[in-house]
């Protein structure tokens, strides 16, 4: 194995943007070798692009990657790869059917006058494992692997082609805490015989134990590069909230001591849930703080009857509902605002009457259910004025609508319906800052109309400016509750597993 | 092939964070003029094109453009219709139907063999009740058991026609020459043969369903996006299993007309039984209706269907042979839906 030309990889003055939007902007980074090197971020800081920057997944916009100090431009993970640099993550799956061996060796695998010598490959796998230490079935498939296991096979693939650094994106959001432990051991390892390992995690125990070096992102910006033993768990939020992370102004009208509209008690999912309680009182709104993966969307979809649940009851206006479906969610008076439009909310061939219209088409219709288009038309004119979607044209095609235009109409099909309890999930993703505005004035207004608002987002200035209560989630439980606007570090703490931390 | 949206222009629109996702649409409801983008060219390029063979039929052959041969183009066309105006349903919320001549087949010699067996009148329920079972058994096939329906209604197919050649023994059932049982194949109604009448009945009802009602409505939903349509409260189970249903019942009543033309019911693939689902999904696809799901209408499947049958028609006329005329049909349905793939890969 040859360890003369140790790679140093080295960002300088880093911009990406995604439609607009800065996802980085100016971002320098050096990553020394033989070094593990933690990007640490809220959600949507930049952690994960940066990450993906130097694995070669996607390309700066501005700035200039350098390996070794040679000027890079990967234009895929395989440019990377035969740089030497291996990139880890649960989106760059490996082939599911075949074996671990087969995955390891692809596209290196062994061969004569074109035919796979496969008994070579088995032996290099064998020796390969015997000298790093990881155990793993080299015949196993790997569909049949669980997420710790496809990880070794992936590190056992980036050494086999002998990268040089291994990017690993969130690698233990899906390991229990001994596989975490496991991996962590074998970083150890890898860092042990002069690997670079570049570790992105939103994990600050975990970076806190086993980094270097951690650099600290916030919107996308640099906030520092520094020593791990120069940090602490409280001082990297710090660093990746801000001192002056004030929460927006929204305003916020009194929370009425109303009657209790949605009761939620003892919600179970096997793996997902873990004994999910709340109560939403008519024109409260509350809202939901937690990572990426600590179950805030799952609580969504389980309370709304987008997916099962094991065990729990849920109950509207006091009456205890049978929601196996989102129809029998609907009829108990819920509305479901989904975390991803495109994907599980708009009908994007279809016109903005038609989106609008679609969970009640009743409403606009007839006798053996013959639409009366023109009714259909002037209330979705109604409907339009009421979230100032512009512009108002009922039969714009919804594919062609900006970001925000279409969460606005998303919006609109729900509010058709007059819900007694509306569930929010990332109701601002990916629109402009007008558009957000927009939606949360709509929020606040539902809300003083009486509606019982959940309200769930990344977005800790969005969570904290606009409920009346914060629930915590961590890990599949609500951990913590704060009543009437917490501090904003007290929430991300919480929300982190600092402070009354539970088991996991 | 359009301009790349100006950014300037754009600006005060919202920024989509989602990578790979360009902005769906250069032609923004403002701002339309006329203006041909490859929208149009996707969505009414179809008519354009049959105008186009119309013209050049009635220049190339004398008799193409007479009354007589224009209603003989709907009549031979009749049972291939009514089965891609039906189909129409299921492939617009999503699913395929490959066994449309198979359960066509099979419903027939069923038909027939209730009128040799319990009376005439009996056909008429067997055969459309026959085609509406089959059709559900594909339906639950593809939403209970999560078989992908382009192998389903393949393996259904195989085995609706194994059975209607065991029950005829791989012959003919003959069936009694009432003069009931031949009305619908053998009459005409205002020098029009009822089967061509049955034919435009059905498009005509059929596109009025899809366009003005919940059920049509609920069609594209379930094709564009069945997650989003599942959360809307449908029960896209349900909506898919009734669009096989109503392609079975379909293909039966296909059927009957075919049995009631010929007096007989017959198990052979070598006839209509054995292209009826290609010829009928290319009619589908030549009108432009997407194959994956939530965009079509059945007015654009006749327009096809009438397309391919004039193709024979006036090819006929003009004595051109028959392996010229796949090989247009072919390019034309390559043509069609290579436009749409082009339009909407943008």
């Amino acid at each position: 194995m040859s360890t003369t030309a140790l790679p140093h990889v080295r960002l300088d003055s880093i911009g990406k943007r995604y439609s607009g939007t800065k996802a980085l902007d100016n971002v320098s980074v050096e990553v020394a070798a033989g070094t593990v090197h933690a990007l640490v971020g809220a959600n949507g800081a930049g952690k994960s692009t940066l990450g993906k920057i130097i694995g070669g997944v996607i390309r700066p916009d501005e700035g200039q990657v350098f390996v070794g100090g040679r000027p890079v431009r990967y234009a895929s993970p395989r440019d990377a790869r035969t740089d030497g640099i291996a990139t880890i993550s649960q989106e760059l799956s490996p082939m599911p059917h075949m074996t671990v061996i087969e995955n390891v060796y692809f596209g290196i695998e062994p061969r004569r006058a074109g035919i796979v010598q496969f008994r070579q490959m088995r032996r290099r796998y064998a020796e390969l494992v015997a000298e790093w230490g990881f155990e793993l079935d080299g015949g196993a498939r790997v569909e049949s692997l669980r997420t710790a296991d496809i990880q070794k096979a992936e590190i056992l693939r980036a050494v086999a082609s002998d990268a040089q650094v291994i990017v690993m994106d969130e690698p233990t959001s899906s390991l229990t805490s001994i596989e975490t432990e496991k991996l962590h051991r074998m970083i150890d390892v890898l860092r042990e015989r002069g690997k670079t390992i570049v570790y992105v995690s939103h994990f600050l125990d975990e970076v806190l134990g086993l980094a270097d070096t951690v650099t600290v992102l916030r919107s996308g910006r640099l906030v520092r590069t520094a020593p791990v033993a120069e940090e602490t768990e409280e001082s990297l939020v710090a660093g990746m909230f801000g001192a002056a992370a004030a929460a927006e102004n929204f305003t916020k009208p009194a929370p009425a001591t109303a009657p209790v509209v949605l009761d939620v008690s003892g919600l179970n999912r096997r793996g997902v849930l873990r004994d999910i309680s709340l109560q939403l009182r008519a024109g409260e709104i509350v809202g939901v703080a937690g990572l990426i993966g600590s179950g805030r969307t799952e609580l969504a979809r389980a309370v709304t009857g987008a997916d099962p649940v094991d065990s729990g009851t849920i109950a509207v206006d006091g009456t205890v509902r049978h929601i196996r479906s989102p129809a029998d969610a609907m009829a108990a008076g819920m509305a479901y605002l989904p975390e991803s439009r495109k994907d599980d909310g708009l009908f994007l061939e279809l016109s903005v009457a038609a989106n609008i219209t679609f969970a009640d088409l009743r409403s606009v219709a007839g006798r053996l259910g013959v639409l009366s288009l023109g009714r259909e038309r002037s209330r979705t004119r109604e409907l339009l004025d009421l979230t100032s979607v512009r512009p108002a044209n009922p039969s714009a095609k919804v594919g062609h609508l900006s970001g925000g235009n279409q969460q606005k109409v998303l919006f609109a099909r729900w509010l058709l319906r007059n819900p007694r309890v509306l569930v929010l999930d990332e109701p601002t993703r990916g629109v402009d800052v007008a558009a957000r505005a927009a939606i949360h004035r709509l929020v606040n207004r539902l809300a003083a109309e009486g509606t019982a608002v959940l309200l769930i987002s990344s977005e800790i200035e969005e969570v904290l400016g606009l409920a009346h209560r914060v629930l915590v989630m961590r890990r599949g439980s609500i951990t913590r509750e704060f009543s009437a606007d917490p501090p904003l570090d007290a929430v991300m703490e919480a929300a982190f597993g600092l402070g009354g931390r539970t088991i996991a | 092939m359009t301009a790349p949206t100006d950014p300037a222009a754009s600006g005060s629109l919202a920024p989509v964070p989602e990578p790979g996702h360009p902005a769906a649409g250069d032609a923004g409801a403002a701002g339309l003029r006329l203006r041909v983008t490859p929208q149009h060219v996707r969505d009414y390029g179809i008519i354009v094109f049959a105008a186009a063979l119309f013209i050049y039929f009635t220049v190339a052959a004398s008799t193409f453009l007479t009354w007589d041969n224009l209603l003989n183009i709907v009549y031979q066309n009749a049972t291939i219709g009514i089965a891609a105006c039906a189909v129409t349903f299921t492939i617009i919320a999503g699913n395929f139907d490959l066994s449309l001549g198979s359960i066509f087949a099979l419903s027939e010699v069923l038909g027939a063999w209730a009128a040799v067996h319990w009376g005439v009148a009996w056909c008429f329920p067997v055969t459309i009740g026959s085609g509406a079972v089959m059709g559900l058994i594909n339906g639950l096939l593809v939403t209970k058991l999560r078989v992908n329906a382009f192998l389903a209604t393949l393996a259904s197919g195989l085995s609706f026609g194994g059975i209607a050649v065991g029950v005829t023994h791989g012959g003919l059932l003959i069936t009694p020459s009432s003069s009931a049982f031949t009305f619908i194949g053998q009459h005409k109604a205002g020098g029009i043969w009822d089967s061509a009448i049955i034919f435009i009945v059905l498009a005509v009802v059929l596109q009025l369903v899809l366009a003005y009602t919940v059920f049509g409505r609920h069609l594209y939903g379930v094709g564009d996006n069945r997650n989003a349509a599942r959360l809307s409260g449908l029960k896209v189970d349900r909506i898919v299993i009734q669009t096989f249903v109503i392609t079975g019942a379909a293909c039966g009543l296909a059927g009957l007309i075919d049995s009631s033309m010929t007096g007989s019911g017959t198990s052979s693939q070598e006839g209509l039984a054995g292209q009826l689902a290609l010829l009928a999904i290319a009619g589908v696809a030549l009108g432009g209706t997407s194959i994956f799901g939530g965009v079509g209408a059945v007015w654009r499947t006749v327009l096809g269907v009438l397309m391919l049958g004039m193709i024979t028609n006036g090819f006929d006329l003009i004595a051109v042979a028959d392996y010229w005329q796949n090989i247009v049909r072919g390019i034309l349905i390559i043509i069609a839906v290579a436009i749409g793939f082009v339009v909407d890969r943008r």
